[in-house]
């Protein structure tokens, strides 16, 4: 039961003066109620990575499968397969266009053949799962914040019950109590609904926050793959393709480097914080 | 003497229903008051909907105060016959870069400002050579737009604002649209021009990083300015400005949090230099 990559491989604007390549010999599996973070600075590969996974793009060479079936068989629904892995893009609030955001959240469920009763049942709940105030449901979406907007563009997506979610950058221009929110919300359907989430980010502390396994691309490679603290410990190479690690990495490197006994491989604030003070609590016992 | 000066601005965005009633009325501005000197690096930081775009629209008269008193480099922003003088002296930079180029060739964008205001064909294109070569975008004058990153892009709206050689520049979240790399190459163009030009430069942003270099900074709730200082006044706040739906600088916050703990750290650390620092004199490594 997972998604399985076997050496894919994507050409854009193929025999074109533009010829890409995208994406060149991705294997990759993804477990079942996995959470992972993918990261890579613009034009890496990350958003045609995720087009593959439920079919929008199709392989140039290389197969896919999704729980044990290849989703280029002539008999594979891939419009099914849609449902079953739903795809957030970047600003999903551009694309609400219904007048009300309950009708929005009932236009995905509907397109799947559900009744009219069903559509609105699955609304209800990923509006809810969304943590979208109910006072909101049945007001146009343009008068609506931009956190809240986002998050009625993500309950659209959850209303089709999907196994798997992949955002693009959820929290894109979001103020930062918006982004703890939103992100909030997201670690919350996966640790309550047992799904499986990708999360596209630009942001290094917010996968060390959230995420367990961790996938760095780099020129259409995976170059890394685990989990955060393991990769954050590669911070000269991620600095190589124009990444970095956590600030709260950096400043434990340096502590260690000048002979603090911390944890050099923390990758988060809470960790940092939890390793420095046990160092300083030995040195005031030593010194008692 | 101020470049920029502000009173009890107010500005309301009225909902009318289809038959043109009221319906609503939302204070986006509520009694403002700025001083910003020339040259100065001003930031303004608040949550969506604090009012910080409103804020940036008036510096220019996009919008204009139904109360108060604007004066934008001693000309008065609330009189209508200063339009384009004021339009002149203050050039905006919007989030979206997508949105402001309008040529399909980089130089030709960037001298789409001047030509407007009317300057000869030879200096405007000094200009638009001086203009990209302060934000290194020099060797891509005869590129087309679209195939830029959006780092590129931003410098070359950047660049197209430059050349209507304004006094001061606004820059309306510049960088939320831009991955880490792009938000980096923006900054320092956007600091460069404040340090070696003089330009007054007024960013608005909800990134905390990006307002630890600015001179002094406002942060805005709810169409107010509730709190004002330089930046390490204001970042030593943490409380505060959680309640206004803001961050502090990661390193500010970790200071904070080890503060509180009992380590004996000094108030106000910013950066992680700042903090490796403390840290190591307290432990005497």
């Amino acid at each position: 039961m997972s998604i399985i990559l076997d050496h894919v491989y994507y050409v854009y604007s193929e025999k074109t003066a533009y010829e890409t390549q995208a994406l060149k010999d991705i294997c990759l599996k993804i477990g079942d109620g996995e959470f992972i973070g993918l990261i890579g600075h613009t034009g890496s590969g990350k958003s045609t990575l995720i087009q593959h996974l439920n079919g929008l793009l199709r392989p140039s060479s290389g197969s896919i499968y999704y729980q044990g079936q290849d989703i280029y068989d002539a008999d594979y629904s891939r419009k099914e397969l849609r449902g079953k892995v739903g795809l957030v893009f970047q600003y999903p609030e551009h694309q609400l266009f219904a007048e009300t955001v309950f009708e929005d959240a009932c236009f995905g469920p509907k397109n799947q053949g559900l009744s009219k009763k069903e559509a609105q049942l699955r609304a209800f709940a990923a509006l809810r799962d969304v943590g979208l105030p109910e006072e909101y449901w049945y007001r146009p979406p343009f008068g609506l914040s931009g956190g809240q907007k986002r998050r009625a563009a993500i309950a659209g997506v959850l209303a089709m019950k999907p196994e798997v979610l992949v955002l693009d950058e959820p929290a894109a221009g979001l103020d930062p109590k918006g982004r703890d929110e939103i992100l909030g919300q997201v670690a919350a359907l996966h640790r309550d609904l047992g799904m499986t989430v990708i999360l596209v980010s630009h942001s290094m502390e917010d996968v060390a926050n959230y995420v367990d396994r961790l996938l760095v691309m780099d020129q259409g490679s995976i170059r890394l793959d685990g989990a955060p603290r393991e990769v954050f410990r590669h911070y000269r190479e991620l600095e190589a393709i124009g990444l970095a690690a956590p600030q709260a990495t950096y400043l434990m490197q340096e502590l260690a480097g000048r002979g603090i006994p911390v944890d050099a491989g923390a990758t988060t604030l809470e960790e940092a914080k939890n390793s420095i003070l046990q160092a300083f609590a030995k040195i005031r016992t030593g010194r008692l | 003497m101020s470049f920029i000066k502000a009173r009890s601005l107010k500005f309301e965005y009225i909902q009318r229903d289809e038959e043109g009633n009221v319906d609503g009325v939302l204070t986006a501005l509520d009694n403002v008051d700025l001083d910003i000197r020339p040259g100065e690096f001003v930031a303004v930081l608040g949550h969506n909907g604090s009012g910080k775009s409103t804020l940036a629209k008036h510096l220019n008269m996009l919008l204009q105060a139904e109360e108060g008193t604007l004066w934008v480099d001693g000309k008065d922003a609330m009189d209508g016959a200063n339009l384009w003088d004021v339009r002149k002296c203050t050039g905006m930079v919007f989030q979206n870069p997508d949105n402001q180029i309008v040529a399909s060739v980089v130089e030709e964008d960037v001298a789409f400002g001047p030509e407007n205001l009317g300057v000869p064909t030879g200096e405007i294109w000094k200009r638009v050579h001086k203009s990209l070569q302060s934000v290194g975008m020099e060797p891509y004058r005869s590129h087309s737009p679209n195939k830029l990153s959006g780092g590129q892009k931003q410098r070359v709206a950047i660049a197209g604002v430059m050349a209507m050689e304004p006094k001061c520049i606004v820059l309306d979240e510049p960088t939320a649209m831009l991955d880490p790399h792009g938000r980096r190459e923006v900054l320092e163009a956007m600091e460069a021009l404040n340090r070696e030009k003089k330009i007054t430069l007024i960013l608005i942003t909800h990134y905390m990083e990006e307002a630890v270099h600015a001179d002094k900074a406002y942060v805005m709730d709810q169409g107010r300015v509730v709190m004002q200082g330089t930046p390490r006044e204001i970042f030593s706040q943490v409380d505060t400005l959680q309640k206004y739906r803001l961050d502090v600088p990661q390193m500010a916050l970790l200071a904070h949090e080890l503060r509180k703990e009992g380590l004996e750290l000094p108030e106000g650390i910013l950066t992680r230099q700042e903090l490796a620092e403390a840290l190591c004199r307290l432990y005497g490594a």
